[in-house]
C-alpha cells in the first residue's frame, strides 16, 4: 500500500513536470507576463489599474481559482481571458511563477 | 507631507558630449524645440533625442520603476516631468542631460498634468488614491487631493485647473489650482462605471472621459461644469458582447480632427468617430484590433492608430476626409505608443519588442531612422510643452 501510495505521488510527479512549458516556452511566457500583464498590473506586477501580483497579496490566494482568472477573466472588471493565449497547464505554471515572484 | 528630495549633485558629463559642446569651454546656445525623449520602460532610464537629425543625444538614468510612464514638459521646453509607477516624480533638465530634481511622492502613480501657467506640476495616484500638487520649480510638495478612489485622465485645463476622472467611484473632478496650497474641489458624480482614461480637446473647454464598464463617454464642458457630465455615444456597442480587452486605451494625445474626434471603442475593433459640433455620433471605422491609441497627425488629414496586444504589431493610417483605412504599417514588434514631431512631418514609433524607436516620414511612409532603444514606450516632445491637455 505504501508502495502504491509512493508509485502514485511518482506518477502524479512527473505529470506535472511533463506538463511544464518547454524552456523556450517559459521565455515567451514570462516576456507576456511582464509586458502584457504588466500594462496593467505593472511591470514588477505590483499593481496599477490591476491589483498587485507580488508574492506577498497572492500567498492567501489559490492557486486553481487564479488559473481560472487567468483563462477566463474576471466579469466586471477589465481582466480579460487569456485562454485564446495559454493552456491550462500554462497558466497554472504562470501561477506558480508568481506566487514564487518573477526573476527579476 | 515630508517628501524626500533628492537633489542630483554630480551633473552627467554625458550631457555636454551628447549636444555637441563638449569642444568649447563655453557651451553654444541652443534651442530645445526640437526635443524630446522616450521611455525606457524596463530600465528605469529616459533617451534623449532631438528630431531635426533624428538622433539619440543620451541616456538619463535612474528614474525608478517606469511600467507606465508619461511626461509633461516645463513652458521653456528644458525640463520634463516624468511620472513613473512607483510614485516617483522626476524633473529632468533635457539640456543637461540630467535628473535635476527627483521626488517619490506616493505608492503608484499613473501620470500627471502641469498647469497652464508652467507653475504647478499634478501627479495622479492610484495607491494612495489621489492628485498631489508640486512646485514645479523646486518639486516642494503644495497640496494633496484625496480621492478614495484611482484618479485616471488628468489633464490641465485653462484657469489653472486640472481634471480628472476616478475609475471605481465613476465621479469626474475638478481641482482649481489657482491657490495652488488650498486647491478648490468640484466633483461630479454618476458620469458612468469604470471611467478608464480621458482627455481635453485643444482648446480646453471639453473634457471627455472613456468608459469601460458601460458603452458611451462621458463629457464635461468646462465652460460650465455646473451643468454635470452627459453621456456621449451611449450603446455604442449595440448590445453586442464585447470583445477581450488585452490593454486599455488611451486617450491622451490629439484625436481631434477638425470637427471630429477619433476615440478607440472598448471591446471593439473600430475607432468611432465623434463630431464634436452636435455631439453625436459621425461614423465608425473598422481596424486591425481593439485600438490603443488614436492620433491625428499635425494637420488633421490623418489619423494614425496603435493595437493592443496580440495584434499590436501593425499601425493603421485613417484618412479623416473618405474615414477610412489608407495605410498599414509593420514598423516592428509591439508598438505602444507615437508621436508626431509639432508640424507632422515625421511620426516617431516605439516598437517595444523589436527594442527600436521607428522614425517614419509621413508623407511617403518611408522609413527614416531606426534608433535601437531598450523596451521603448512612450515617445514625448518638447513641443507638447505649448499644449494645453499635454
Amino acid at each position: 500500500m505504501r508502495r502504491l501510495a509512493a508509485l502514485l505521488a511518482l506518477t502524479a510527479a512527473s505529470a506535472a513536470a511533463a506538463d511544464d512549458p518547454a524552456p523556450e516556452r517559459r521565455a515567451e511566457l514570462l516576456h507576456l507576463v511582464k509586458q502584457d500583464c504588466g500594462s496593467c498590473h505593472g511591470l514588477t506586477m505590483k499593481g496599477g489599474l490591476g491589483p498587485s501580483l507580488e508574492p506577498a497579496t497572492l500567498a492567501q490566494k489559490d492557486a486553481e481559482q487564479m488559473q481560472f482568472v487567468i483563462l477566463h477573466g474576471r466579469r466586471g472588471t477589465a481582466m480579460p481571458p487569456w485562454s485564446t493565449f495559454l493552456s491550462e497547464a500554462e497558466a497554472r505554471w504562470v501561477v506558480d511563477q508568481l506566487k514564487k515572484g518573477l526573476p527579476r | 507631507m515630508n517628501l524626500p528630495v533628492i537633489l542630483v549633485l554630480k551633473p552627467v558629463a554625458i550631457a555636454a558630449l551628447a549636444l555637441g559642446l563638449a569642444a568649447c569651454a563655453t557651451p553654444e546656445p541652443r534651442g530645445t524645440g526640437d526635443l524630446g525623449l522616450v521611455v525606457e520602460r524596463a530600465a528605469g532610464r529616459v533617451m534623449l533625442i532631438e528630431t531635426s537629425g533624428r538622433t539619440a543625444l543620451g541616456r538619463v538614468e535612474g528614474l525608478g520603476d517606469l511600467s507606465h510612464a508619461a511626461a509633461v514638459f516645463s513652458r521653456d521646453g528644458r525640463y520634463a516631468y516624468v511620472f513613473g509607477r512607483d510614485g516617483g516624480l522626476t524633473k529632468v533638465d533635457l539640456l543637461g542631460a540630467r535628473i535635476e530634481r527627483r521626488v517619490i511622492q506616493a505608492g503608484n502613480s499613473i501620470g500627471g498634468a502641469i498647469s497652464q501657467d508652467g507653475r504647478i506640476v499634478a501627479v495622479a495616484n492610484y495607491t494612495p488614491g489621489g492628485i498631489r500638487l508640486f512646485d514645479a520649480r523646486t518639486l516642494e510638495p503644495l497640496a494633496e487631493v484625496p480621492t478614495g478612489s484611482k484618479v485616471v485622465g488628468i489633464a490641465d485645463a485653462p484657469g489653472n485647473r486640472f481634471v480628472f476622472s476616478l475609475f471605481e467611484a465613476g465621479e469626474i473632478w475638478i481641482v482649481d489650482a489657482s491657490d495652488p496650497r488650498k486647491p478648490l474641489v468640484k466633483k461630479i458624480a454618476g458620469v458612468g462605471k469604470q471611467p478608464y482614461d480621458g482627455f481635453i480637446t485643444p482648446n480646453g473647454r471639453h473634457y471627455i472621459a472613456g468608459l469601460f464598464g458601460e458603452d458611451g463617454l462621458a463629457l464635461v464642458d468646462m465652460w460650465n461644469p455646473e451643468a454635470g457630465a452627459r453621456r456621449i455615444l451611449g450603446g455604442y456597442g449595440r448590445g453586442e458582447e464585447p470583445l477581450p480587452v488585452y490593454k486599455m486605451p488611451h486617450l491622451r494625445g490629439w484625436a481631434v480632427a477638425g470637427r471630429y474626434i477619433f476615440l478607440p471603442a472598448i471591446g471593439r475593433h473600430e475607432v468611432l468617430v465623434l463630431d464634436s459640433v452636435t455631439w453625436t455620433e459621425a461614423g465608425r471605422i473598422a481596424v486591425h484590433g481593439q485600438p490603443v491609441f488614436a492620433i491625428a497627425q499635425p494637420g488633421a488629414r490623418r489619423v494614425w492608430v496603435n493595437f493592443a496586444f496580440p495584434n499590436n504589431g501593425v499601425v493603421q493610417v485613417i484618412d479623416v476626409a473618405d474615414m477610412k483605412v489608407v495605410r498599414e504599417l509593420q514598423p516592428g514588434r509591439a508598438v505602444l505608443h507615437l508621436e508626431f514631431t509639432p508640424r507632422g512631418e515625421q511620426a516617431w514609433i516605439s516598437s517595444r519588442d523589436d527594442g527600436a524607436v521607428v522614425v517614419v516620414d509621413t508623407s511617403n511612409y518611408a522609413e527614416l531612422a531606426r534608433l535601437p532603444t531598450a523596451s521603448p514606450s512612450g515617445i514625448f516632445l518638447t513641443s507638447r510643452g505649448a499644449m494645453t491637455g499635454f
